[in-house]
């Protein structure tokens, strides 16, 4: 709602085409994505232009991208636009927003770049007509949607959270207000950073759960890789036998061609982009390591397939070189053969033998997958989490709010900083739920303490 | 008869509001029912606390008088909340109740362009919707071009006592029977509201061993930036704790239905934050004691004042209690307490200048606007009559912001969400009161006294040199570098800081919390007085919080900014949610920032308000 906010948000349709575009408007939108761009520096760019490149957050890849700059004041908004286009499919894309929203922009509300262009004089009034009723079918419900989009169930949870941070400030405000109470238990540091580090432990929670929660909701990208003639169609076709999965071609989602989905444990294994694997083998041949590498990045599991009858190659050194061990598993195929390599060497990596031919070893594989996953603990926990990148973004700043507290504490700060960050954590999971009212605080503190002449 | 203003109150509020008036050069008339009575203080002896005292010194920063008057009448000072961060620090003064209303007096007295008239104000003169003066008990007319009122709790009030219902104010004073019956007429909305007192005792009949002492700091204080120090430190009057007990609690259960308020005689709303002790009771059963304070009220005469001990109970009733009182028991009561109620009106009509927005150069302040407290009260007579003084002159209002001061935190919600009960200020009303604190008062508002012409030349010029300082020293200090030689280090563990590994500048010493200017003097010559190291203490060690508040400010301005032009027709804007318009009609907010602070009003209707605003600059 403040116009010097830079915002951003998915502006092409989710689910349909092969290129989803992340825009990024204001007076940082060049800034925030210089931040985690790897091409080019963009704040020395000419205006429209586009640039090649990886969104690159810490270590994680997160896609490849490209990145169109447009400045001020020719632009849809007439402020600093850049899109950034995405090509990993859905969760990439979110992974974008999110990282951007991490930066600094805040998401953009329904219709605020046309909303901007019309303040700024860019677009006529009847389209500005359409925009107000845009944002008048939010206005009325726009509370009742934040609290539809959370389960009940996630949304008591956050009021919890809320309640034990009122609890604090309200302690904290009646000191300061009310400093010669005696009677009233002063806060201490200890009890503050007490409280701040379970909610630092349960925010946590709350965002491991809305990563499973994408888990359920979009399945694990998954990508079969090695060398040529180590068995990696057997192994998909394995998998995909045995659990009956519907195999085809489910094109949409993203741009990547899902060659077969499997529901396992209540997940969908998207095994994606392993292009022609059903084919010929000459053209499985063609399949090098240099196409491995370009898909490794944007998987959520990698099954590296080995030959275990063979000695570890040149190829095969580079791909374990370069895959990330988090996500990956080693699969040693063919052990009915005489082994070569043997499951001790790969003692740094998660690693099963199979043999496809009598299907030997994949439900040790299947059980890999689900440790890897955590799938267990995802069907025992109800599927409710935190469902859109604003509500994850606000999660995460309250968390980053809560660890300045701790911050805070440990340089000793006086208690007035102590509260601001605090402050600023409980407004956050407010806005989470929707909720805004202003003088809940002070309100909380005449309903439990008694002060006053 | 004529004047340019006319004050109709002298409290705390019309005070300050005679005075701007009459130093603006303006012909001014105060009107107060007894003379005696001209800055009185009916009720606690003590003025600042926490957001309080930092409202007196921002009175202090815009030329007013509260400030300076209260260090002429300290019996004791005492800076709160020391430990707890600097933005939360205030002063608060026990203040003796002769020496502040007779200095305050003098003070009117002496000031050019001010007459003072004893009498009580029944009527308003309103031609076309404008003030044009006031009608007087015996029916005199006095004509002036704007008019402020500052009738604190003398619209119709009542004193109650147990079933007693008596009409008139405090000291027994005649109360204003018809002016609120006139603002009734002229179309505001009125409010009863209500507060109320504890009993006073003779200091002789209290028995101080079994009570706690509670003395002053033992480092002078002042309110006033010109720190001129009037009291003795070494002879402040202390006060004393005591608390209630199982049997105090007992006598005011076993005849609570002998109260005002529980007998159902009081038809006013009585504040939160100021319970009486019947309340306290009530509502937090499980508490074996509540806490009182017995304060001194004055130099002159004996009486103590039992603070936390206000009741509405009958006489023999409150004797009962206060004789329950450890080291009371042989008290001799020598004013009963008393509850007290009043009219107000609804302050959302009014318009951030504190002009009425029914009757052009109609002003109000303080309690009849719905707030409590002589501070909040004084503050916003300083407005009130800064304003008025400004509207005459056909200058734009002074509007103080809400990241600028307590006082235009407090008039925003006033004017902005109005009020229920009586308004007291907290520091957790300001969003941004890291960047309002008790220091840098005069390095907010000074400038904008002397702007409006409240603050004289050489104390502006004096407010120059201390800013010009402070930049001097911050430059020097940022300029000025240490490195990890043996003997700094060794200092530095000696002051429990931890030890250099690289070369730092002194303003980054100086961040750190543990670090304080006069270890910054162990390596360096500092020629600037203690205001101006603290600022630079303060400012360097929480530079990023600062950052963040003033951060935060600007995103709030930028809406500020947004003017809404008082002609707006809401009824007109398309797509406004039902509950929003009718707040916006009744509100009429003059920015966009303003309008988002009405509850009911949405973000997607700030859009809209924005849409609809850019669509109508188009077509004009």
């Amino acid at each position: 709602m403040f116009m010097k906010d830079t915002i951003a948000a998915i502006s092409t349709a989710l689910g349909k085409g092969a290129i989803s575009i992340v825009r990024v408007s204001g007076e940082e939108a060049i800034k925030i994505v210089n931040e985690i761009f790897t091409g080019k520096n963009l704040k020395e760019v000419d205006s429209h232009t586009i640039h090649y490149g990886f969104i690159k957050e810490k270590e994680e890849l997160m896609d490849e991208v490209l990145v169109t700059v447009m400045k001020a004041p020719k632009t849809f908004t007439t402020e600093d636009i850049v899109e950034i286009n995405c090509h990993g499919g859905i969760i990439a894309t979110n992974r974008v927003l999110e990282t951007i929203l991490n930066h600094g922009a805040r998401l953009a509300e329904a219709g605020e770049f046309t909303k901007r262009a019309f303040l700024n004089g860019r677009i006529d009034l009847t389209q500005a007509e359409a925009i107000m009723d845009l944002i008048e079918s939010k206005s009325d419900n726009a509370r009742r949607q934040a609290l539809e989009q959370l389960s009940g169930r996630i949304s008591n949870y956050i009021e919890t959270l809320r309640e034990k941070i009122k609890d604090l400030l309200a302690s904290i405000e009646v000191n300061i207000d009310y400093p010669e109470y005696y009677d009233i238990e002063i806060v201490t540091i200890d009890k503050i950073k007490k409280v701040t580090q379970e909610l630092q432990i349960e925010l946590e929670r709350l965002l491991k759960d809305a990563k499973n929660g994408e888990i359920i909701k979009e399945g694990i990208k998954t990508v079969i890789i090695g060398r040529p003639n180590v068995g990696k169609s057997s192994i998909l076709n394995s998998l995909l036998e045995q659990e009956k999965a519907i195999v085809t071609d489910i094109e949409g989602t993203t741009r990547d061609i899902v060659e077969g989905s499997i529901s396992f444990e209540g997940v969908h294994l998207n095994m994606i982009d392993t292009a022609g694997i059903r084919e010929t083998e000459d053209k499985i041949e063609k399949i090098g390591v240099e196409k491995s590498l370009s898909l490794i990045d944007t998987a959520s599991l990698i099954l590296l397939v080995l030959n275990s009858g063979e000695d570890l190659t040149e190829q095969d050194r580079e791909l374990l070189d370069k895959i990330d061990k988090e996500k990956t598993i080693v699969v040693l195929n063919k052990n009915d053969l005489d082994s070569k390599l043997k499951i001790e060497d790969f003692k740094t990596y998660q690693v099963v033998s199979t043999n496809t031919k009598d299907l030997n070893g994949i439900e040790s594989l299947k059980a890999k997958i689900k440790e890897l996953f955590n799938l267990e603990k995802i069907e025992s926990t109800d599927t409710t989490y935190l469902s859109n990148a604003r509500q994850i973004s606000l999660i995460k700043q309250a968390q980053k709010e809560v660890s300045d507290v701790i911050k805070a504490i440990d340089n000793s700060l006086p208690i007035d900083m102590v509260a601001i960050d605090l402050k600023n954590a409980f407004n956050l999971l407010g806005e989470v739920i929707g909720e805004e009212y202003s003088e809940e605080i002070i309100d909380h503190l005449f309903a439990n303490f008694c002060v006053g002449k | 008869m004529k004047y340019e203003v006319i004050v109709v109150g002298g409290g705390h509020a019309g005070c300050e509001a005679a005075l701007a008036a009459a130093r603006k050069n303006h012909s001014t008339l105060l009107i107060t029912g007894n003379i005696k009575n001209i800055a009185d203080m009916p009720c606690n002896p003590s003025i600042g606390g926490p957001a309080k005292g930092i409202v007196v010194r921002e009175i202090d920063a815009l030329g007013g008088e509260m400030g300076r008057n209260a260090d002429k009448g300290a019996l004791q000072m005492k800076m709160l909340n020391t430990k707890k961060g600097p933005a939360v620090q205030a002063l608060r003064a026990q203040e003796d109740k002769i020496i502040y209303p007779k200095e305050m007096l003098k003070t009117l007295n002496a000031q050019e362009n001010l007459e003072i008239k004893e009498s009580l104000v029944e009527d308003l003169i309103v031609e076309n919707k404008k003030i044009r003066g006031i009608i007087l008990e015996d029916g005199t007319k006095i004509l002036s071009d704007a008019v402020i009122l500052t009738t604190g709790t003398y619209l119709k009030s009542s004193i109650l006592v147990g079933e007693h219902k008596k009409s008139e104010g405090p000291h027994g004073e005649r109360p204003s029977r018809f002016l609120s019956d006139t603002l009734k007429k002229l179309g505001f909305r009125i409010l009863r509201l209500k507060t109320g007192t504890p009993p006073r005792i003779e200091k002789a009949s209290i028995d101080f061993t079994k009570t706690s002492l509670e003395a002053g700091d033992e480092i002078p204080h002042t309110f006033s930036f010109e720190n001129k120090i009037y009291y003795d430190v070494e002879k402040q009057e202390p006060c004393h704790l005591i608390y209630t007990n199982e049997q105090t609690h007992k006598i005011i259960n076993d005849n609570l239905e002998k109260s005002s308020m529980y007998g159902g005689y009081v038809e006013g709303i009585g504040p939160r934050y100021c319970p009486s002790i019947e309340d306290k009771v009530v509502r937090f059963k499980d508490k074996e004691r509540h806490q009182l304070f017995l304060e001194p009220e004055s130099k002159y005469y004996d009486d103590i004042y039992i603070q936390g001990f206000s009741t509405s109970m009958p006489y023999e009733i409150q004797e009962k209690m206060v004789h329950s009182l450890p080291g009371l028991e042989n008290a001799k009561i020598k004013c009963y307490a008393y509850a007290i109620e009043y009219d107000a009106i609804d302050s959302r009509q009014l318009k951030q200048s504190l002009e009425t927005k029914l009757v052009e150069n109609l002003f109000t302040a303080g309690q009849i606007n719905g707030t409590s407290g002589y501070e909040e009260a004084a503050g916003q007579g300083l407005i009130a009559g800064i304003n008025a003084s400004l509207k005459l002159e056909g200058k734009e209002p002074l509007i103080l912001k809400r990241n600028e001061a307590y006082i235009g935190v407090l008039i925003d919600d006033l004017v902005t969400k109005g009020v229920k009960d009586p308004y007291r200020l907290l520091t957790s009303r300001a969003e941004y009161r890291l960047l309002l604190r008790h220091d840098n008062a005069d390095l907010r508002l000074r400038s904008y006294g002397y702007q409006v012409g409240l603050v004289k030349e050489e104390i502006y010029q004096k407010f120059i040199m201390k800013k010009d300082n402070i930049k001097k020293l911050k430059d020097l200090l940022q300029s000025e570098k240490i490195t990890p030689k043996k003997e700094i280090n060794e200092y530095l563990k000696e002051i429990n800081t931890a030890e250099l590994k690289d070369g730092i500048t002194l303003y980054n010493l100086l961040k750190r919390p543990e670090v304080n200017i006069e270890h910054i003097k162990h390596f360096i010559e500092i020629p600037y007085d203690n205001e101006v190291c603290t600022q630079l203490e303060i400012t360097s060690c929480y530079e990023g919080y600062i950052e963040k508040a003033e951060k935060e400010a600007e995103k709030m301005l930028s809406l500020e900014n947004k003017k809404l032009p008082s002609d707006l027709n809401y009824e007109k804007i398309p797509n406004l949610a039902s509950e929003a318009r009718q707040k916006l009609m009744e509100i009429r907010p003059t920015s966009l920032g303003q309008a988002s602070r009405i509850s009911g009003v949405n973000p997607a209707d700030i859009s809209i308000l924005m849409i609809y605003l850019r669509k109508r600059e188009k077509n004009d």
